[in-house]
C-alpha cells in the first residue's frame, strides 16, 4: 500500500497502521515528543497500534523544533 | 514621603508574572525560532533567566540529532508550543492539538498569519480559532495586533493572556504604537505579554514601562551577533522596565522643574 508520509509516497506492508508508518519515519531517539495526524485529523498516541491506514492516506508526523517567538 | 532603605531597594526585585495559574518568576518569554544550533540555544535560554520557552512542531526530521525539549528542559524552561506557520483557525486547532499529543500540555501560543510579506496576524480567524480552543480546554495565549478591541475580544474568549504585537515578527522596529498597547494594559484584566518587533534591550524595556506583564521575543536574542549576551540584556532591561514600571514614573513636563529648594538662596548682588 502506498501512502503520503510527511510529504512523500512511502510504501508500507500491509496491513499497515500508524504506528507502521511512525516506524518508516525511522525518527532517531529521542522517540517520545511525537505527535500524528492523518489526513488533517490528530490520531492520539494510544490509537497508533489500532488505527489502520488504507492506500493514498496522507500522514504527518512531526515532534517539537525550534521555532517562533 | 516614604524612605527606602538600601536593603529595601535591594530586595524590590519586580514581582513574578502570574497567568494561568502559575507564576514565573522571569517575565522574560524566549522564542527559540532563528537559533542556529541546540548549544546556542542553551546558553541563550541560560543566560534569559527565561522559565518559558516557545517551540513549533514540524515533521520529523530522521537526519536530526539532539533534541530541544531535552534542551529546554534542562535548562529549566516549560514549553509554550506555537502554530507558527499556520494561515486559517483550522489548521491552528489542528496544529495545537498535535502539540498537546507531542508535549502533554495544554498551553499553547496561538498565532495565525493573515499574510506572510508583513507577518501580521488574521484578527478574524485568531478569535475564531481562540474561542475553538478554550472550548476544547486549552490555555491560549493569543499573539495580536495591537488593536484594543480585538485584545478585548480574545480575552472575553477567555484566553489566558493576550500578546498583542510591538511591530511586525522579525522586523526589529520595536512598539510603533505605544498609546494602543496602553489602551490594551488599561483595559486588560488577563496578563498582556507583548510578543513580536523587539529590536534590542531598550524596546522591552519600553513595552515594560508601558505596563506590559511579560515580553515574549525570538529573533533580537537568536539574531544578534551574541546571542547569549543579548539575552542578558533583556533579561536586564525586562527587569528594568518592571521596576520602573512599579516604581511609577514622573510625569512629563514641556518645562523644566527644578528639583533644586528655591527657599534659602542667598543674595548674591554685588
Amino acid at each position: 500500500m502506498r501512502v503520503v508520509l510527511n510529504g512523500h509516497g512511502h510504501e508500507l506492508e500491509e496491513p499497515a497502521t500508524v504506528s507502521s508508518a511512525v516506524a518508516a519515519i525511522g525518527a532517531q531517539p529521542p522517540a517520545h515528543g511525537l505527535a500524528v495526524a492523518v489526513d488533517g485529523e490528530v490520531v492520539p498516541r494510544g490509537d497508533w497500534e489500532r488505527t489502520p491506514l488504507a492506500d493514498g492516506q496522507r500522514v504527518e508526523v512531526l515532534r517539537a523544533v525550534q521555532g517562533g517567538a | 514621603m516614604s524612605r527606602t532603605t538600601p536593603a529595601d531597594a535591594h530586595e524590590a526585585t519586580a514581582g513574578p508574572l502570574e497567568v494561568a495559574g502559575r507564576r514565573l518568576t522571569s517575565r522574560l518569554i524566549i522564542g527559540t525560532g532563528g537559533f542556529r544550533t541546540l548549544e546556542s540555544i542553551e546558553a541563550a535560554v541560560e543566560a534569559s533567566g527565561a522559565e518559558l520557552a516557545t517551540v513549533a512542531l514540524r515533521r520529523v526530521d530522521p537526519s536530526a540529532r539532539g533534541s530541544i525539549v531535552d534542551v529546554l528542559r534542562d535548562a529549566g524552561c516549560d514549553l509554550l508550543p506555537n502554530t507558527a506557520g499556520c494561515f486559517t483557525a483550522r489548521d491552528a486547532v489542528t496544529t495545537a492539538r498535535l502539540a498537546r499529543e507531542a508535549l502533554a500540555t495544554d498551553w499553547v501560543k496561538l498565532e495565525v498569519i493573515g499574510d506572510d510579506r508583513t507577518l501580521l496576524p488574521d484578527p478574524a480567524e485568531t478569535l475564531v480559532a481562540a474561542e475553538q480552543l478554550v472550548a476544547d480546554g486549552f490555555v491560549v495565549f493569543p499573539y495580536t495586533n495591537d488593536d484594543p478591541v480585538l485584545a478585548s475580544r480574545l480575552e472575553q474568549a477567555g484566553c489566558a493572556a493576550v500578546m498583542p504585537l510591538g511591530s511586525p515578527i522579525g522586523s526589529g522596529m520595536g512598539i510603533r504604537n505605544p498609546y494602543n498597547l496602553r489602551m490594551i494594559v488599561a483595559a486588560a484584566s488577563v496578563p498582556v505579554i507583548l510578543d513580536a518587533g523587539i529590536g534590542t534591550a531598550s524596546d522591552a524595556a519600553i513595552a515594560m514601562e508601558l505596563g506590559c506583564d511579560g515580553v515574549l521575543l525570538a529573533s533580537s536574542v537568536t539574531r544578534a551577533e551574541n546571542p547569549a549576551r543579548m539575552a542578558r540584556a533583556m533579561r536586564l532591561a525586562v527587569e528594568a522596565g518592571r521596576l520602573a514600571h512599579e516604581a511609577g514614573r514622573i510625569p512629563r513636563r514641556l518645562y523644566g522643574e527644578a528639583s533644586t529648594p528655591t527657599e534659602g538662596l542667598p543674595d548674591l548682588d554685588g
